[in-house]
C-alpha cells in the first residue's frame, strides 16, 4: 500500500521498452494441461482425433492460451515462468500485484505443435487511486505472438496493478 | 453442439457455465498456465493473509469466459477477440456463473461476425469479470 506513490521520470522512460524474442511452446501436453486447468470437458482440447474431426490440424489451443514459456531453473522467473529479459524491470518498490485486465486478439488458429515467439512491450504506465489500497501503479503491456511461419497469430494486451 | 448464423439473435443469452473452483482446480490452472503466484494457492502468502484468502486467478475466470463461448460455438466459428477486466476478487469453493449475451450481429468484408457481452457472476449476483468477445462464424 502506497500513500504517496508517484511515477518517476526513470519509470516513465521505460514506456516503449521491448523485450527480446522468447518462445512459448504449444504442445499436445501443454494444451491438455491448460484445458484441464480450466476444467474443459470438450474432447477437442484433449484428443487429436476429436480435434481433426472438428476441422483442426491438431489439438487447438483453448481461448486465452498462448503457450507455455520454456522453464530453465535459475534463469526463468520462478513465480511466473517467464524467461529472463521478458518482463520489464520497473523499480517501483510496490510489493502487491493484481491482474487488471486482459485482451487477446487472434489473427489465426493456434494448435499443438506451434512454436510461438513472443515480444513484450511496455505500452503505458499510469496511476489509479483506490480507497482500500492507496495509489496504484498500472502497467499496460502488449505481447505479440508470431508462429513458426512468421505470421503474427495473436496480440495480448494486459494490465498489471501494483500497490 | 454447434451454432448457426441464422439462429443467433441480438439480445439472446448463450448457455451459462457454472463452476465452483476449489484449491485443487486452481493448482491445476497454475500448472497449466505456468502462473505460480502464491496468491492463488498459498494461504500463508503475505498478500493472501492481507486479503483474508487466496483468490481465484483473474486469468482462470478469463479462460472460463473463453470456455463458455467455445462451448456455445461448438467449433463452428473462431474467437477473434476476447477481453475482460478483473473488477472483483473471487475466492475458492464459491460458485462462479459464466454468462454471455449477443450484443451485435453483422456482416463485414464477407465475414459473419457476432459480438457478445460476457461476464462472471459471484454467488451474490455481482459481475466480477465483465468482458467482450468477437467471433467469426
Amino acid at each position: 500500500m502506497a500513500e504517496n506513490f508517484e511515477i518517476t521520470d526513470e519509470m516513465k522512460s521505460k514506456i516503449g521498452w521491448e523485450s527480446g524474442p522468447w518462445v512459448c511452446e504449444v504442445t499436445s501436453t501443454s494444451v491438455r494441461a491448460f484445458a484441464r486447468g480450466v476444467g474443459y470437458t470438450d474432447p477437442v482440447y484433449y484428443d487429436e482425433e476429436a480435434a481433426k474431426k472438428a476441422g483442426y490440424r491438431n489439438i487447438p489451443a483453448p481461448p486465452t492460451y498462448l503457450g507455455t514459456p520454456i522453464f530453465i531453473p535459475g534463469q526463468s522467473d520462478d513465480t511466473f515462468s517467464f524467461p529472463p529479459g521478458s518482463m520489464v524491470d520497473i523499480n517501483h518498490g510496490l510489493p502487491n500485484l493484481l491482474d487488471g485486465g486482459t485482451e487477446t486478439e487472434y489473427f489465426d488458429t493456434i494448435c499443438a505443435g506451434d512454436n510461438l515467439t513472443c515480444v513484450t512491450k511496455l505500452a503505458d504506465l499510469f496511476t489509479k487511486e483506490s480507497k482500500g489500497t492507496g495509489t496504484m501503479l498500472i502497467t499496460a503491456t502488449e505481447a505479440t505472438f508470431t508462429n513458426q511461419d512468421g505470421k503474427v497469430v495473436a496480440i495480448q494486451r494486459s494490465q498489471g496493478i501494483f500497490y | 453442439m454447434s451454432v448457426s448464423w441464422e439462429s443467433i439473435n441480438e439480445g439472446d443469452s448463450i448457455p451459462e457455465l457454472k463452476k465452483t473452483p476449489g484449491v485443487t482446480q486452481l493448482v491445476k490452472y497454475a500448472a497449466g498456465s505456468g502462473d505460480f503466484n502464491p496468491l492463488h494457492h498459498d494461504f500463508n502468502f503475505f498478500q493472501s493473509k492481507a486479503i483474508g484468502s487466496i483468490i481465484v486467478h483473474g486469468r482462470f475466470k478469463y479462460a472460463t469466459l473463453g470456455e463458455t463461448v467455445s462451448n456455445w460455438l461448438g467449433h463452428s466459428g473462431q474467437i477473434r477477440k476476447i477481453s475482460c477486466q478483473y473488477r472483483g476478487m473471487d475466492i475458492p469453493d464459491k460458485e462462479i456463473a459464466c454468462k454471455g449475451t449477443i450484443k451485435r450481429k453483422w456482416e463485414e468484408n464477407g465475414e459473419k461476425l457476432v459480438e457478445l457481452s460476457v461476464w462472471t457472476e459471484n454467488e451474490e449476483g455481482k459481475s466480477t469479470t465483465p468482458g467482450a468477445v468477437i467471433v467469426v462464424l
